[in-house]
């Protein structure tokens, strides 16, 4: 049906327009300053002119942060950790969704082994028990102590058994008649059937793995082996990086500052996400909304 | 007798067979859990000894509540406690508003491209770490260098030193912490919204209601269940200021205002060596936690009907 806006409705309609734009801004304004500050001149970030455009555009801060052993080492102790971590969740999520996604009928010790990891979302032992089993195993200062402890996402469990009770029940007990047991079923039909749901689980666990700093600071006992965020946070917000520039060929750093050289580490440790982010945006509405509003 | 009891051992043993390779999948995730998180829990015994990591978990002395008393005789402990609280509420309360606040302005627009570039804008920094926002925010409010600050004094009032003032801190905590969010919080809401019937605000057109009055009668109760379970849910984090962020911004002179329980056992634990206090504290916290999270989610289950699993 087809209503005459009244002219109260219209200012209030123009004035939502204007509002969520402004909001948008708002929310975007910080990271574009940033990618401003880091694509300009020392010299015109410390005269305040930077504000959403770049002034004096210079690639100089990227190309000697990128030069930076330390930076490069901590990007691939980020990049194994992705790629370890991410596939071990994946593996774990999809075995223990799967059990958990049948019926009590159909697996007797389903509650028995629900309420075994629901009890880590309502209580844990703590940080420093935790720091200590995890020295004890062994794994401190290994990459490891980043991809193991963590490796079974509770929530994400959660949306990977909504995504597989969505499909179809006939199809699985079909399988069974056919002679399939669990495991093929599994692999010859719940996975398949189930790429989207896994593809948003697997960008979650990406920009969960890349974006972890604290494990990286209590974990690790030499700064050598920091994940990226984990660097980032020792760099940029100790306030420490002056001393760092010493050694790089003069002509570059006459173009830098600490503020340029801190925004253009901050743009690259949030790149891979704001690259994956579009991808991200396709799914994750659906999942979210599968795995936390049931009826 | 015997016949029919052999029978169900059979059938028992069967179905064993069965659900054998269910057990199976689950058994590595089953001992990662055991490992990384029931173990911790054993952990806890330490909060009543003197743990000299010399001697072990078994070999150090005994000391009962000795940690709890010595924790709460600590001049900063109430102050810790009540910055916790007091932040974690003012974020979950002022969170809420905002978020349903832009659901419903997001809910009266009808050019779909335009509501769709809104939320993929807003949602940004949810994506992203709080070192990457912690080091932009240390940045923009510097009170010398940062376009904040800028803007503040350019409208001629003095400078505002928004991470090193203990009036302030809070404050940017709690904004900072709803810029990051409330974007994303609002696809919750949005959900909901979705399976609101079309004909009820037909109708109420017909009968000549106002779109402040539809808004008023037919969407805000089509979100009410909603935005009950979801205050309710948010019981479980009274006592979850919110670590990262605050560890992130936190500097020794706002340690008054901005000091909070996980920052203080991250500090007393593993920077101090004080394994037994800081565990102390932490199962204080975690006990605290566990009885909120059990009474929110026992409350979502009985008034919203509400699980998990």
């Amino acid at each position: 049906m087809v209503e005459r806006a009244t002219w109260s409705r219209k200012l209030f309609l123009n004035f939502n327009y204007a509002l969520l734009a402004f909001i948008s801004f708002l929310c975007l304004f910080p990271i574009v300053q940033m990618i401003a500050i880091s694509f300009s001149s020392g010299t015109a970030v410390a005269s305040g002119r930077v504000t959403i455009f770049p002034v004096e555009f210079t690639t100089d801060a990227y190309r000697y942060v990128l030069r930076n052993k330390a930076f490069m080492d901590a990007v691939w102790v980020s990049v194994e950790r992705v790629l370890l971590g991410c596939s071990l969740q994946m593996l774990l999520l999809v075995l223990i969704a799967y059990p958990l996604s049948k019926e009590v009928s159909a697996f007797r010790h389903r509650t028995l082994y629900v309420w075994f990891f629901m009890i880590t979302i309502l209580f844990s032992g703590g940080l420093v028990p935790t720091y200590l089993v995890i020295k004890n195993t062994g794994l401190l200062d290994s990459i490891w102590a980043l991809v193991i402890p963590g490796a079974v996402p509770v929530f994400s469990v959660v949306l990977m058994l909504n995504f597989f009770r969505s499909l179809p029940k006939e199809m699985g007990e079909a399988a069974f008649i056919d002679g399939a047991g669990h495991w093929t079923t599994l692999i010859k039909i719940y996975i398949p059937l189930s790429k989207p749901g896994i593809a948003t689980l697997l960008l979650f666990s990406v920009v969960g793995h890349w974006n972890s700093w604290f494990d990286g600071i209590i974990y690790m006992n030499s700064p050598s082996n920091y994940p990226l965020q984990s660097y980032l946070q020792s760099i940029v917000l100790m306030k420490q990086d002056s001393s760092a520039l010493s050694v790089l060929d003069q002509s570059i750093l006459a173009n830098l500052s600490d503020r340029t050289l801190k925004s253009a580490q901050i743009g690259l440790g949030a790149f891979p996400i704001l690259l994956v982010y579009p991808f991200l945006q396709k799914y994750f509405m659906k999942g979210i909304v599968l795995g936390s509003v049931k009826e | 007798m015997v016949f029919l009891s052999s029978l169900g051992g059979e059938r028992l043993r069967s179905r064993f067979r069965l659900e054998l390779p269910l057990h199976m999948m689950l058994l590595p995730g089953v001992i990662i859990v055991f490992i990384y998180h029931y173990l911790p829990m054993g952990g806890i015994i330490m909060a009543f000894e003197n743990y000299v990591p010399t001697k072990g978990m078994f070999g150090s002395p005994w000391v009962g509540w000795d940690n709890f008393t010595y924790f709460f005789s600590l001049p900063d402990t109430h102050q810790v406690i009540r910055n916790t609280v007091v932040i974690a509420v003012l974020k979950i309360v002022f969170g809420l508003i905002v978020t349903i606040g832009m659901t419903l302005l997001l809910n009266e627009i009808s050019k779909v491209w335009f509501k769709r570039s809104v939320q993929t804008l807003v949602y940004i920094p949810h994506f992203l770490s709080w070192i990457i926002l912690g080091g932009i925010l240390i940045d923009m409010l510097s009170p010398s260098e940062g376009i904040v600050n800028k803007v503040i004094t350019g409208l001629g009032f003095g400078e505002i030193f928004f991470l090193g003032d203990n009036g302030w801190f809070p404050f940017t905590l709690v904004v900072s912490d709803i810029w990051k969010e409330f974007g994303f919080s609002t696809i919750v809401y949005l959900a909901a919204l979705t399976s609101i019937n079309p004909a009820l605000y037909e109708s109420a057109a017909i009968d000549g209601a106002s779109h402040w009055r539809r808004m008023l009668h037919i969407t805000l109760p089509g979100m009410l269940p909603i935005i009950v379970l979801m205050v309710t849910l948010s019981l479980g984090s009274v006592l979850n200021a919110g670590f990262e962020q605050v560890y992130v911004l936190l500097s020794p002179q706002v340690y008054e205002s901005g000091d909070i329980i996980d920052t203080m056992v991250y500090r007393m634990g593993l920077q101090q060596m004080q394994y037994s206090a800081a565990t102390a504290i932490g199962l204080f916290k975690s006990i605290t936690s566990f009885l909120l999270i059990g009474t929110s989610y026992w409350l979502a289950y009985r008034f919203a009907n509400y699980r998990i699993f």
